[in-house]
């Protein structure tokens, strides 16, 4: 007689790790996308790798389909289960296994913050850039399935550019791992990169070798606030110009800026149409001439204030403010939509003004956020998914912009990924054969389909 | 008897899709902290709410559990950018749970009558239960009953109830402070002061320093005689018409338009005392002076700085140095967002070295009665805490709400026997009564 899989479950794990209540499926039902919700058969807390593979192989044999997860604050539905799935959840493997300050380098396991990450690194005077909004829940697991950006994009890249090793426990069961400390290595294929950004669909990461850098010297933050949003687009494509990367270098329109000053209480300028928050760092002299020179250009391209950070307390509670701006526009509806269209930067005033167009023709409300330096914007959709016609506006309207994203260069996900709630504009960015491509890379490795199923393209 | 309706599928839909399951929340949360468990977070909580008000849970056991783990520290909330009322979801969903009867047991409805409906209820009552225990302590039959091991027969939970109950003062504040006392100057400002439950029996002394900084400062101070309990250990504990008798009954007993202020000086009492509009808001006779009165409410040290409160001068003989922490009650902070005028308030004390401790804002484990209810997650929060505060070498600690004030008391005695090395734990008007106090001392001494 087969044993069940719940019984199994609990054998390998121990009875504290397998939840089946109705109450547990229920709070792991989603993640911080908007309206999707699947409730899982089982949700598990592996500890170790071993674990892991051991749910897997269990998994497989039971055809039992496995989506991984970390705290659920993913925003394309990535993690939010599948029907009759496992969910498997990592934040019980928490620790920071090795932090070389001769290599620069530190060893995680997938359940690790992010947040964890930042201050260890920052301890040993040593900086890990990637910082998505979330940074202070999310895991590092959830980071490299994503490949998550953040605000320092613009000079720091994203999470790809950290990652120096992984290990991963294959659909099959077996415990690969992939990269090294060495800078230069070319043995192989870099199949590390094959599951940086694969939302889970072809492995589960288990631990992350991560590239350190040396903590700049020196930080400064400005604000700079606009009576019209086109001359903060002005400004950012003068500051690039100039030859300047800022760290950080981002835009909030006249809505968001009400609903994150409504939370945070920051003293941000409740009239302004638009508000850039720029960050320079690296040397002491570099960031004072950089500081300087972006200063005059704000006030050359018709910025209405600007203002300097006194000191590094306000710095953060500025840029803490900023990533909480998806969520502090749930003040103003009760279903927010967040998207992440992004065009190469060249085309960003244009990309804000067909936004803006979009929102007037579907009558629709559309706050808009976003990485104005690296050209990921976050068009917002505030609506309620109860108006069932409202809704059918928003898809137009999503639609609309998509498409205008692709046709100016662009990408329909930047760093929040394909999950459920892109899957279907996938095709039309990539094309039949690179399509075909990423399909069968699916199926050579995880030719079960039971690693995240019907995530970014249906099988 | 026909079951009453769900309250939280009565509960406006809004509040709770206000949640947009981000996660922000996660971090702040203390039970989610201890288990890393989704239906220990606020976000797993509102997501079990939302399943009961969309019928696709019932207001199971596990349920009802879930809602007496939450402590209702609102950590949440100050976290929350999407400014989720949780409040008003923890209330509700408490009142669902007692409404389904889920986790109702005969012992545990006597205790829910007796302290609930009957010890709160009546003025009289709470200080006669407190009187008795009182002379049970100092005739030394505490120790009789100790030794005998009586309390080893007992349940579990009554027995830790016995260790961990609280010190009752020598007088109540009726005896300590008369019904009018007017400063020695000019009257600037008329106000009524709360005298709360636990503050009275326990504390007692932290109502007369209330009244003399309120003298020192100008304030004309009424206090009326035999108050009641606000009914926030009520709301908090699914019984929101016990509450809404204990609001109908406060608000007749002070006209709040006699008065700039009405304070309180019990952060639990006083983020409850604000929300009376929100409570008697469908009770046509009450509503609106519900909203007048709770608008009059304050906090002590939030009045003391809106008055601009005087700074005491260093006594002549020079000021002896002390260093304090302090620890932020939930629903001060958290409740009401009040963080920086207790602060102030000690910063204006001479000789006060202020270090601050980790996870200040974070609960002690205290949270009305949930050292009784949950007493495993009570300790553990309690003795976190107490390491916390310990670890910044402060001889006192500070704190503006009597549950605290007894919860970090219990954790140092647990922490270390030895009874000479206790930090003291003050209420924040405490030590700036003293402080005006040791002015009149040294002017005296001349």
């Amino acid at each position: 007689m087969r044993i069940p899989l719940i019984a199994e479950l609990i054998h390998i794990l121990g009875q504290p790790q397998v939840l089946t209540e109705r109450e547990d499926l229920i709070s792991y039902s989603f993640d911080a996308t908007a309206v999707l919700r699947q409730l899982p058969r089982a949700v598990v807390f592996p500890r170790t790798t071993a674990e892991v593979a051991a749910v897997v192989r269990l998994a497989r044999q039971h055809g039992a389909p496995i989506v991984a997860r970390g705290s659920g604050t993913g925003l394309s539905g990535g993690s939010v289960p599948v029907s009759d799935s496992i969910v498997l959840c990592l934040v019980k493997m928490d620790r920071i296994l090795e932090l070389d300050s001769r290599n620069f380098t530190l060893r995680a396991q997938a359940g690790v913050l992010t947040q964890a990450i930042y201050d260890a690194a920052d301890a040993a005077g040593l900086f890990y850039p990637p910082d998505p909004g979330s940074m202070k829940v999310s895991t590092l697991g959830g980071n490299v399935a994503e490949n998550s950006g953040g605000l320092r994009g613009l000079k720091y890249g994203v999470t790809r550019d950290y990652v120096m090793g992984l290990e991963v426990v294959m659909a099959d069961g077996e415990i690969c791992l992939l990269g090294n400390k060495c800078v230069k290595d070319v043995a192989g294929y870099s199949l590390k990169d094959l599951f940086i950004g694969s939302e889970g669909t072809l492995g589960i990461v288990t631990e992350v070798l991560l590239k350190l850098l040396p903590k700049p010297a020196a930080r400064q933050t400005l604000l700079a606030t606009y009576a019209r949003m086109e001359a903060a687009a002005e400004t950012v494509s003068a500051i690039i110009a100039a030859r300047i990367v800022p760290c950080t270098l981002e835009f909030l329109d006249a809505r968001t800026i009400r609903c994150v000053e409504d939370y945070a209480h920051v003293g941000l300028p409740l009239d302004a149409d638009a508000l850039l928050l720029i960050e320079v760092d690296g040397h002491p002299a570099a960031v004072a001439e950089e500081a300087a020179r972006i200063g005059e250009l704000c006030r050359q391209f018709g910025a209405t204030s600007i203002r300097l950070a006194a000191d590094a307390a306000e710095a953060a509670r500025l840029a803490s403010a900023r990533r909480s701006a998806f969520s502090a526009l749930a003040r103003m509806k009760p279903t927010t939509i967040l998207e992440d269209a992004t065009v190469p930067r060249s085309e960003l005033a244009g990309m804000i003004r067909f936004i803006q167009e979009t929102a007037a023709r579907h009558r629709l409300e559309i706050a808009t956020f976003g990485h104005f330096g690296d050209g990921n914007l976050h068009p917002t959709f505030l609506t309620d998914e109860r108006d069932a016609d409202e809704m059918r506006r928003v898809e137009l309207a999503m639609d609309d912009i998509f498409t205008h994203t692709l046709s100016l260069g662009g990408t329909i996900t930047g760093e929040h990924g394909v999950g459920l709630a892109k899957k279907a504009y996938l095709k039309r960015q990539l094309g039949d054969a690179s399509y075909g491509l990423l399909k069968r890379v699916k199926q050579v490795l995880d030719p079960g389909n039971l690693l995240n199923p019907g995530k970014i393209f249906d099988p | 008897m026909t079951p009453e309706p769900s309250l939280l599928k009565a509960l406006d839909y809004s509040v709770l899709q206000q949640c947009m399951h981000c996660g922000l929340c996660l971090p702040s949360c203390p039970t989610y902290l201890e288990t890393g468990r989704e239906r220990n977070s606020p976000r797993g909580r509102i997501s079990l709410m939302r399943a009961i008000a969309d019928d696709e849970l019932g207001a199971t056991k596990a349920f009802a559990e879930e809602m007496s783990y939450c402590l209702g520290c609102l950590a949440c909330t100050t976290a929350c950018p999407a400014g989720v009322d949780y409040g008003t979801l923890f209330e509700t969903g408490r009142a669902e749970a007692e409404r389904s009867g889920a986790v109702s047991s005969a012992p545990r409805s006597l205790i829910r009558s007796f302290t609930l409906r009957f010890l709160l209820l009546r003025p009289w009552a709470l200080r006669a239960a407190a009187r008795l225990w009182r002379s049970y302590e100092v005739s030394g039959m505490r120790r009789l009953v100790r030794a005998s091991g009586l309390f080893s027969l007992l349940p579990k939970r009554i027995g830790s109830l016995e260790r961990q109950a609280f010190p009752v003062g020598r007088e109540f504040s009726d005896a300590l402070v008369a019904a009018v006392e007017r400063p020695a100057g000019e009257i600037r400002h008329r106000v009524a002061v709360l005298t709360g439950c636990i503050q009275d029996v326990a504390f007692s002394e932290v109502n007369r320093a209330t009244v003399d900084v309120l003298l020192e400062n100008g304030c004309e101070v009424t206090t009326p005689r035999a108050q009641s309990c606000c009914g926030s250990l009520h709301v908090h504990n699914g019984d929101p018409e016990g509450a809404r008798k204990l609001a109908r009954r406060q608000i007749d007993s002070i006209d709040p338009s006699l008065f700039d202020a009405i304070l309180s000086n019990s952060a639990g009492c006083g983020s409850h005392l604000k929300r009376y509009g929100h409570l008697l808001a469908d009770d046509p006779a009450y509503a609106g002076r519900a909203v007048a009165w709770s608008a009059k409410v304050r906090d002590i040290s939030e009045w003391l700085v809106e008055i601009g409160f005087r700074r005491p001068a260093p006594p002549r003989s020079g000021p002896s140095t002390a260093i304090v922490t302090y620890h932020e009650a939930c629903h001060l902070c958290h409740g009401q967002k009040i963080t920086a005028q207790p602060r102030e308030i000690l910063l204006a004390i001479p000789g006060v070295e202020l270090r601050e401790c980790a996870e200040a804002t974070m609960c002690c484990g205290s949270a009305g009665i949930y050292s009784l209810t949950q007493p495993g997650t009570s300790s553990w929060l309690r003795d976190r805490k107490v390491g916390h505060l310990r670890s910044t070498g402060a001889s006192i600690i500070v704190t503006a709400n009597p549950g605290c004030q007894l919860q970090i008391q219990q954790g140092l005695t647990v922490a270390d026997g030895t009874k000479e090395s206790y930090p003291r734990v003050v209420h924040p008007v405490v030590l700036l009564a003293e402080a005006y106090q040791a002015v009149k001392e040294s002017k005296k001494n001349l």
